[in-house]
């Protein structure tokens, strides 16, 4: 696989969230704004990408029966490193996320791309691969998040454009599935 | 996938190292982001204190006592002085029964006994619904808090008989967010008294 086609495949092609399906627990949970959704989407990339770079490094070193429990305390220990340093240096950011920063652990994206690819590509390729599949996961959750800001609560990315409030289904869970949806709908239109 | 063999030995040798490098690497990330956050926490009570009471030149942190309200639980108290003179005390409360659990607020009671102003410090619930308690989301606070004073205004929701309008679709959220203030202020008054 050309490392160009495995950089553009998180976007449409193999979008984690309307394609594959993957992490739809936090694309749901935390897209009442665009920001929300962007926030999260980049501390997922972030997680994807040291976790590959690890998973892809010692992956020759670890025995197959222990490969699971292996990843997890990997990524568990990166998403820490994420929570302790959002809430020393991004407070306000922390505030809005940081209940959903430890469900990346049990994000099964990251495990995923770690169990699926990671472990049986060399460094580059995993880098490559969880940059991608990490900017595709940041690129749904901003739409989700965008369409839901836009119809529940009139705004897009904080800029209120009408008064009062918008259709609050968008806002309530109903509308996350409502709106997922429609964009899944749009994602299968535009790959074909 | 990796082809190597497992064997009791080299399974534990490979757990082993693995969570000895995990531990590692977060007690050093631990070690350098336990100072901001703890500065960081401090920054927002101190910006909520100043948010809720007026012009004050000691530092209230300095001089907070702890109430105890019973069933074991207490507020914090922290008076603002101007000169010396009592201008009003924030008061860190909370409440147990926001839909999602906790919320805690900073109430400020000037020494007469009307609330100043009120912030929420910290919540979970719902975003776009019953996060209008934060003053950057929505006036609910400032409409309904601000200046009243409970004695010839009930701060509890139209709903308990009160006279504060609920947030559309969110009255558990405006119920637990005006008992958080009625706790601090029935505490400040009681102190009062028995001070």
């Amino acid at each position: 696989m050309n490392q160009l086609n495995n950089f553009t495949k998180g976007f449409i092609r193999e979008n984690p969230v309307f394609i594959l399906f993957l992490g739809l627990c936090p694309a749901l949970g935390v897209t009442t704004t665009a920001i929300n959704g962007i926030g999260m989407g980049f501390a997922t990339t972030f997680v994807l990408i040291m976790s590959n770079i690890v998973i892809s490094l010692i992956k020759n070193f670890i025995p197959a029966n222990v490969r699971i429990p292996s990843f997890i305390v990997v990524i568990a220990s990166f998403v820490t490193i994420v929570e302790l340093t959002m809430a020393a240096f991004m407070p306000s950011l922390f505030d809005s996320l940081g209940l959903f920063i430890p469900l990346i652990v049990v994000n099964c994206l990251v495990l995923g791309r770690a169990e699926a690819f990671a472990s049986k590509n060399n460094l580059i390729t995993a880098v490559i691969d969880g940059l991608s599949m990490g900017l595709g996961f940041t690129l749904a959750l901003g739409l989700l998040g965008g369409v839901r800001e836009l119809f529940g609560d009139g705004s897009i990315l904080g800029w209120k454009f009408i008064q009062g409030d918008g259709m609050l289904i968008f806002i309530l869970s109903p509308g996350a599935f409502l709106a997922l949806g429609y964009l899944i709908m749009l994602s299968n239109k535009v790959k074909k | 996938m990796a082809k190597k063999e497992s064997t009791l030995g080299n399974m534990l040798f490979a757990l082993f190292v693995i969570t000895f490098c995990a531990s590692l690497a977060l007690s050093m990330v631990y070690s350098l982001t336990k100072a901001p956050i703890a500065a960081a926490m401090m920054a927002r009570t101190n910006n909520a204190i100043m948010e809720v009471i007026p012009d004050f030149d000691n530092v209230p942190s300095e001089e907070a006592y702890q109430v105890s309200i019973g069933g074991g639980d207490t507020l914090i108290f922290y008076p603002g002085r101007k000169d010396g003179e009592l201008v009003g005390t924030a008061i860190e409360s909370f409440t147990r029964n926001g839909f999602s659990g906790l919320i805690k607020v900073m109430v400020g009671v000037m020494p007469d006994g009307t609330i100043h102003d009120v912030m929420t410090i910290s919540h979970a619930e719902t975003p776009g619904l019953g996060d209008k308690i934060e003053k950057r989301k929505s006036d609910w606070t400032t409409d309904w808090f601000s200046g009243r004073d409970p004695r010839d205004f009930n701060l509890a929701i139209r709903q308990d008989g009160g006279e504060v309008d609920a947030i559309t679709a969110s009255t558990i959220t405006s119920r637990a967010f005006s008992e958080a203030v009625m706790r601090a202020w029935d505490a400040y008054m009681n102190y009062k008294e028995s001070n």
